[in-house]
């Protein structure tokens, strides 16, 4: 079967962190990432099923990894060598159409009894990541035994297939994953007023599910580019502005006093920061109302900044990592609603991945917004 | 005798023309057989002994008033109010007129043993004026005088404390001024005209007042029933005014207003600068190359020294005339001696409507003319300089030359700054911005905050400049800058083009390929009378 395999090869992967910073998605042409033959991965034991991944979509953390600025935080959560892509619509055997909960939890990993969060159902918080049947892997696409959706052939087990009604096309369900972060992000929001940072497939999602989930809440959101912009403002976003315009209009929308620095006197309850970089996360804190939450949920890695207010304004900073399987239903509806499949500007087949890797890595400034890679047409898919 | 202004009719031995271009200057050659250019009239004599004329004033008060010193008397509150750092543009060589004037009155009223005595720089939503700006408009005499002792000072539109509410007019317009003002047992009004919109009621209803009036005529239907904001017989924004001076005159509230008129010497005549006040034709050869050392010289300049170049000149204009009384009987007069200078009849519209915008408006003296005071003086005081019709047809065009950078005085103008942001980005059309934000912008606290401890001008003001343009954003096809920075243009809602070649290319969409062009030479000031 064919996969894009990432390995670990120390100098490989250097080279892919001085290549991403010349130019994002570079990493792919140097790093240790490689469209291989391999060996269908074995199943781990009985209730999983064999995906063949359809469409699998590439994410901010799959780039970060690719050009080597992803945390080492992750180092022990990952298995080497990995098949990324946990954004897969594919089918099973018999035909029946899924997306993957990727997400490698309690259950999956034959632990029993479950750790107290997946006895809760709160599966994104598992303490067992790096235990049990699997080779450590916080998900599908960075677990060596289960390989990931830039693949022909991914293992999932039975509790993390969602099947998907035949009405929701591939182009759409390759969005239900993402969408699902969108929809846990939202459900964690609580304010009546809300700033969005970042206009990239997680934004723009995450706006949708912000105004699906809270009716009359208000929304100002940052757009770099202008079909950012367009699609932000249909999405749901009340005021979009240039991300440099940003704290002022949290200061106006929020009739704010400003002192000398731009340091608000007020701000906004809520910020959802959907791009992690140090410059956004000090914008947050610039434009959080006292008492206020930051949600991270832009993937952020390392980052240098002034916590000052953090401290001095109580602000609460809180990850939004993943989502619980409930919020794949509420991803689904609202992929079919608010017709996401639109935000899948290209597919690339695997051979072509250095492109797909590069047009992903600049999808703003190319008008893009989603890029996956498309496997419906491998040849070796159905071979296996 | 200065020779008036006049119209010429561009043809192929006609040399390039002048066009202002911020803080920088172009040449354009016009095309021949279809433009023409409107030149304003050579400065008018200047009075020879402006403080003789000045007490004659006092002494002979137009309308039906008594002397100023009749109107005096010991334990009298006298308040004189003056006009703000808006004007004149540029500002005058010392001494300032207002000074002049003012030091007359005082030497009037110390002589009638007044001695409460206030004098407050009538700026309405306009910023602070700083102490040396206060100083060059009054003089050191007058403001070591009162400013140490608080009785100089800035009117202030947002306190509430120091704020009257005189009444209503018959059409529901709320009239509150400054309660100083508005309690003193005689407001003199010291004005400098520039234009004819200036002056009359408008000084103290507007320029004492507070937001809530001034709502009533700076809003997007009065400009756009202004046909023009310079006529006055013709303009909405002064009929409310003047219900305004009627419900402060039935109050009891007594003005005495005074009035003066400059000519159009701004460039002086002599110096570099002097070439900009002369006709193309007309340049000597060391004018000639003046202009081009001076323009060469300015464009390898950055921005910021070039603003500050012309920023520091003081223009040596004359002082035409003087009028002092009643307010409207003054008005009157004042308005026929700006008309002596500035009106040039001119027969017919225009298709295409140039003008090149200096470095300076009312609201950037000592700043920074952003983009939105670009539309302001462009599409506000430059379009409305006529009398009669606009100058340009419905559905014409106007070309604009001016380098409008995306910049900002963020301690003058910060409710510009978010209203290029926030309001221009979702809408430019003047009704729908002034119902959606209007409000929010005027109340906002921050705004109010700067507006009374900093120099900053009120939340409000950006809009009032857009509806300043509102009447010719109704009336026009397209509107084009040249020169301008893209991103800020389209900002606007206008076109850019690189070249005033490339903007008629663009005009020619809208008014067809043999259109018509009239270029208004200005400044100096001219006013288009149109027949």
């Amino acid at each position: 079967m064919k996969a894009l395999r990432f390995s670990r090869k120390p100098a490989k992967f250097a080279a892919a962190m001085v290549a991403g910073r010349l130019s994002p998605g570079a990493g792919a042409k140097v790093g240790p990432l490689a469209l291989r033959d391999v060996d269908p991965p074995d199943l781990p034991g009985p209730g999983w099923v064999r995906v063949r991944p359809r469409l699998a979509g590439i994410c901010g953390s799959d780039l970060a990894t690719i050009d080597g600025t992803s945390s080492r935080w992750f180092e022990p959560i990952v298995s080497f060598p990995f098949t990324p892509g946990h954004e897969v619509v594919g089918e099973l055997d018999d035909g029946t159409r899924v997306v993957v909960v990727p997400v490698l939890s309690c259950v999956a990993r034959g632990i029993d009894p479950p750790c107290a969060a997946c006895a809760a159902g709160r599966i994104n918080h598992c303490e067992r990541i790096a235990y049990g049947q699997l080779e450590p892997g916080l998900q599908c696409g960075f677990c060596e035994s289960t390989g990931g959706g830039w693949s022909t052939l991914m293992l999932a087990h039975e509790q993390q297939v969602v099947v998907i009604p035949d009405a929701l096309s591939d182009e759409a369900a390759v969005l239900v994953e993402p969408t699902a972060c969108a929809v846990h992000a939202a459900s964690q929001v609580q304010a009546g007023r809300v700033a969005v940072i970042g206009a990239g497939a997680i934004g723009l999602l995450t706006i949708a599910a912000l105004r699906r989930a809270h009716e009359g809440l208000e929304i100002v959101a940052t757009a770099k580019y202008p079909h950012q912009r367009a699609l932000a403002a249909e999405l749901g976003a009340d005021v979009v502005v240039a991300p440099g315009e940003l704290d002022r209009a949290v200061r106006t929308r929020t009739s704010s006093m400003r002192l000398d620095n731009g340091q608000l006197g007020g701000g906004v309850e809520a910020v959802v920061d959907c791009v992690g970089s140090a410059d956004t996360i000090a914008q947050a804190l610039r434009i959080t109302a006292p008492g206020g939450t930051i949600h991270a949920v832009g993937m952020p890695g390392v980052t240098t900044v002034d916590l000052t207010p953090l401290w001095q304004r109580e602000i609460s900073l809180r990850g939004a990592y993943a989502y619980q399987r409930h919020d794949f239903d509420t991803a689904i509806e609202l992929v079919a609603e608010r017709d996401l499949g639109r935000l899948l500007t290209a597919t690339y087949p695997l051979r072509s991945y250095e492109d797909a890797i590069a047009h992903a890595a600049s999808a703003g400034s190319r008008g893009a917004v989603k890029i996956a890679f498309d496997l419906r047409s491998e040849r070796e898919r159905d071979r296996i | 005798m200065p020779r008036p202004g006049f119209v010429l009719d561009v043809d192929k031995s006609t040399p390039p023309i002048l066009f202002h271009h911020g803080e920088s200057l172009r040449l354009e050659k016009l095309p021949a057989g279809r433009s023409r250019v409107l030149y304003p009239g050579e400065p008018l004599p200047a009075l020879e002994d402006v403080d003789a004329s000045i007490r004659h004033a006092l002494d002979n008060p137009l309308g039906d008033s008594q002397p100023l010193r009749a109107l005096l008397r010991p334990g009298m509150k006298l308040t004189i109010a003056f006009d703000d750092i808006s004007l004149p543009l540029p500002p005058m060589r010392k001494p300032d007129v207002r000074q002049r004037v003012i030091e007359a009155v005082l030497d009037v009223a110390a002589a009638a043993g007044v001695d409460d005595v206030h004098l407050i720089a009538a700026l309405a939503l306009h910023r602070r004026m700083t102490e040396a700006e206060l100083r060059h408009a009054v003089g050191d005499r007058v403001y070591d005088a009162f400013a140490p002792s608080g009785n100089l000072y800035n009117h202030d539109a947002e306190d509430l404390d120091n704020l009257e509410l005189i009444g209503t007019t018959k059409h529901g317009e709320e009239v509150e001024i400054n309660k100083r003002a508005a309690t003193s047992d005689l407001i003199v009004y010291v004005n400098i005209n520039l234009v004819s919109m200036d002056g009359g009621w408008k000084s103290t209803a507007t320029g004492l007042s507070s937001y809530r009036s001034l709502r009533h005529h700076h809003n997007v239907k009065t400009m756009q029933h202004s046909r023009s904001f310079m006529d006055r017989h013709a303009s909405e924004l002064h009929s409310s005014n003047w219900r305004m001076g009627e419900v402060l005159r039935n109050s009891g509230i007594k003005v005495f207003q005074i009035e003066t008129t400059l000519n159009n010497d701004t460039f002086g005549t002599s110096g570099p600068m002097s070439v900009l006040q002369k006709r193309e034709w007309e340049w000597t050869a060391r004018d000639r190359a003046t202009f081009i050392g001076m323009k060469a010289g300015l464009d390898r300049l950055p921005v910021k020294a070039r603003r500050k170049i012309f920023n520091s000149w003081l223009a040596p204009y004359g002082v035409t005339s003087v009028q002092a009384g009643e307010v409207e009987a003054v008005h009157e007069v004042t308005t026929a001696n700006v008309f002596k200078q500035q009106l040039v009849t001119i027969e017919g519209q225009t298709d295409i409507l140039t003008m090149g915008l200096p470095y300076i408006c009312p609201y950037n003296v000592n700043s920074v003319m952003n983009p939105i005071l670009v539309m302001c003086l462009g599409l506000g005081y430059f379009f409305n300089m006529y009398r009669g019709q606009p100058l340009v047809r419905e559905g014409g065009v106007v070309i604009m030359s001016h380098p409008t950078p995306w910049e900002f005085n963020p301690v003058h103008h910060p409710s510009y700054i978010d209203f290029f942001e926030q309001v221009l980005t979702e809408t430019t059309d003047p009704a729908e911005l002034e119902a959606r934000f209007e409000k929010q912008f005027a109340e906002d606290e921050w705004y109010r905050h700067l507006y009374r401890t900093s120099y900053a001008y009120h939340g409000v003001h950006p809009f009032y400049m857009w509806y300043w343009g509102s009447h010719a954003l109704q009336h026009l096809g397209k509107v084009i800058i040249v020169g301008g920075e893209p991103r800020s243009v389209r900002r606007l809602g206008f076109t850019p083009a690189s070249t005033l070649d490339d903007a008629l290319e663009l005009a020619s969409d809208v008014v067809g390929r043999h259109a018509t062009i009239t270029h208004v030479h200005n400044p100096p000031l001219v006013m288009a009378d149109v027949r």
